[in-house]
């Protein structure tokens, strides 16, 4: 029996844990001799106060929904996949292979062709230590953080060495070229009438992103495979009863974590950059970890808190901008969440389930009066 | 073609240099995952403690205030751990992945508060180091053939950590194997409702292990902002408590083989810093990505159970629930 209704368990247990995470950090900006207040308000006029704000809260939504649905696919299974960054670096290099030596005549065909190489390479990196996971054991947290270094090492390899432009200094590739560019939403909304900032660099990539949503909530909620994972994630011995093979769902679930991880490379390296840098990925990929944690694994949270966290992410920018507040700051109040959603869990939950007990026993004794 | 030029003594020294940190984080997974309860938090209660010893022993001026503080600081993130995954029985795996974040979240905005030098600290300059020792007679014998070369460069000369962290390997096999604390830790780890039926507190025992843990990695974070380096740059730790957690592995979660494992992993870092002699032992010259990936690539194919199958204590990983 469910100690908590349903709304409880979806909505209530996240924003507690979210007021926590924000009261320390409130209390880590107190410490750091600024004012909480003051830069809240300065996050929030930063990212949502113009459409230029929201252009950049809306772009890194859009890297944070693709890493999240990347860790949320691999949670239903049961694995914890840690190497979204280096699966999105991956990816980046299969976009960039893919604009870069091959000619495209308009972004529309590019696009599609940018998807799925930055998918394969995304899934590619994933592959590795999905089978080692499945077949020799290994485990996946050591193995895909152990990936996102190669991954780094990788890819300093393929700038520095191969698609360096001749002349450059730079560790980076030539830029794209003008066919493959991909119209921003100041593009897509002006047709609607609608006045969104040029400067910013969010892009169609966005609904790529949501349709990514769609996508997934349908494979593990509407299809036989979905159901396959979600109950090999839940129980591997009664999945093996029910004769789900244990390697083939590691493997699965882990191609699609990495091809989702990968395919934000589509918003970064082609919406944003036009080239492909060393750092591109930024961290976007570890941020997965707390979206999906703090979206509860579904398609509709992960979109939720990826847009929580763009708005996080850009009036943190903001904040090192104008204030003495670092960047860092970002990572402390996403480590705070992870912790809170994910790690202390319980100690959020087990004060509300004991509330809504002692709620159900009053209202059960008014109504059944004493006999 | 000179193949034992990989194996040149400066080679060996900075070895010893760079498996001190992974020894320690190490045998401080050992005792963590001994008692059942896994972390991945190795490597940012490292940082942590290198922060904070760095950063007290700049602002003091001593480097045993500064290690104090290093072992205080992981200490702090070693209790979130046990509250999440013993008290409130929470993932742990998440809960050290948290505390990696809120680490290297948390120090470079200390850094920049303090010391506004971009998230490091001031370089450590006299006491504010762990200074090398000169162990006795280390001058007088360098000129004996073969051994004193080795006793005055590779044996002699670190700083006070490498030597303790030296000592925890029997110190950690003695505790494990020859008292009761390790009997019962050990049990912990396997079967905790064992433990409970004879009347232990598994949950005591548990935060013991993570308290361990919590040491140790103060200490390996101490040793490398005031041995190795000269003070804390932003994420200087580079993956270590992820070797380290391999290199446990490897040595399926024995303190001796732990020395091992980790030496082997330091010669991969040492080696790395050094492509000029890699270069004049092979005849070829290697890809700087590749020596720097080398490490990580080791850890992957050690994980992969190609140098035999490692069991895990039985009950790693798994929040402990009493029975009812």
């Amino acid at each position: 029996m469910d100690v908590m209704p349903k709304w409880a368990e979806v909505i209530l247990v996240p924003l507690i844990s979210l007021l926590l995470a924000a009261i320390l950090s409130a209390l880590v900006i107190l410490a750091i001799g600024e004012d909480p207040v003051a830069a809240v308000k300065l996050m929030v006029s930063g990212a949502l106060g113009s459409t230029y704000g929201w252009g950049y809260t809306l772009y890194y939504a859009t890297n944070f929904m693709f890493t999240g649905l990347a860790v949320a696919v691999a949670f239903h299974a049961g694995l914890f996949n840690i190497g979204g960054e280096g699966q999105a670096m991956l990816g980046g290099l299969g976009v960039a292979l893919v604009c870069l030596f091959i000619p495209w005549p308009h972004w529309t065909i590019a696009v599609l062709a940018a998807i799925i190489g930055s998918a394969l390479f995304g899934a590619l990196w994933a592959a590795i230590p999905a089978y080692l996971q499945a077949k020799r054991g290994s485990h996946i947290v050591i193995t895909t953080i152990m990936f996102n270094f190669i991954a780094a090492a990788v890819l300093n390899y393929m700038l520095v060495n191969i698609l360096r432009p001749a002349g450059s200094m730079d560790p980076a590739t030539a830029r794209f070229p003008e066919a493959v560019h991909l119209p921003s939403l100041h593009d897509l909304l002006a047709p609607f009438g609608i006045a969104f900032s040029k400067a910013a660099p969010a892009n169609v990539s966005l609904v790529v992103a949501m349709i990514a949503c769609v996508l997934v909530w349908l494979l593990i909620w509407r299809t036989p495979l979905g159901l396959e994972i979600r109950s090999y994630g839940k129980s591997q011995r009664a999945a093996r009863y029910a004769g789900i093979g244990a390697v083939q769902i590691t493997m699965i679930a882990m191609l699609i974590s990495g091809a989702l991880a990968g395919m934000m490379a589509i918003n970064n390296v082609m919406g944003e950059a036009e080239r492909l840098v060393l750092n591109a990925v930024e961290g976007a990929g570890f941020i997965g970890i707390a979206v999906a944690l703090m979206g509860r694994s579904h398609p509709v949270g992960v979109f939720l808190a990826a847009i929580l966290f763009g708005f996080l992410y850009q009036g943190g920018a903001e904040l090192a901008l104008w204030t003495s507040i670092p960047r860092e700051l970002i990572v402390v109040i996403q480590a705070l969440v992870i912790l809170f959603t994910g790690a202390l869990d319980n100690m959020v939950r087990m004060p509300l389930e004991r509330i809504f007990l002692a709620l159900r026993r009053t209202s059960k004794s008014k109504s059944t009066p004493a006999e | 073609m000179n193949f034992f030029a990989l194996f040149d003594l400066s080679v060996l020294d900075t070895t010893v240099r760079l498996a001190t940190p992974l020894l320690l984080a190490c045998l401080a997974g050992l005792f963590s995952e001994r008692g059942g309860i896994f972390d991945i938090g190795l490597e940012g209660k490292m940082l942590a403690a290198a922060f904070f010893s760095a950063a007290l022993a700049a602002i003091t001026g001593s480097v045993w205030i500064g290690l104090l503080a290093g072992i205080g600081a992981s200490l702090v993130l070693s209790a979130v751990h046990g509250l999440a995954s013993i008290t409130f029985r929470g993932n742990q795996l998440i809960s050290g992945v948290a505390i990696n974040f809120l680490a290297a979240g948390l120090t470079v905005l200390i850094a920049q508060s303090w010391f506004q030098q971009g998230g490091r600290t001031p370089s450590l300059i006299g006491g504010g180091r762990f200074e090398p020792i000169t162990l006795p007679f280390a001058d007088a014998l360098s000129t004996v053939p073969v051994f004193g070369p080795i006793y005055a460069e590779l044996i002699s000369g670190h700083s006070i950590l490498v030597y303790v962290a030296l000592l925890c390997v029997p110190g950690t096999w003695y505790i494990l194997f020859c008292t009761r604390f390790g009997l019962r830790l050990r049990a912990v780890g396997e079967n905790p409702a064992a433990v409970d039926t004879a009347g232990v507190s598994v949950v005591g025992l548990r935060f013991a292990a993570v308290g361990i843990c919590g040491i140790l990695c103060g200490l390996a974070g101490a040793y490398l902002a005031t041995g190795l380096q000269a003070g804390f740059v932003k994420d200087m730790t580079a993956g270590r408590g992820f070797i380290a957690l391999a290199a446990l592995i490897f040595a399926k979660w024995r303190p001796w083989h732990a020395l091992w494992a980790t030496l082997l992993f330091g010669y991969l870092q040492a080696i790395a810093l050094r492509p000029d002699i890699i270069e004049g032992a092979l005849g070829f010259k290697v890809q700087v990505q590749l020596l720097d990936a080398l490490p990580y690539i080791l850890t992957v194919v050690i994980l992969a159970g190609f140098v035999g199958k490692a069991i895990p204590p039985r009950a790693g990983g798994e929040p402990y629930v009493k029975e009812r």
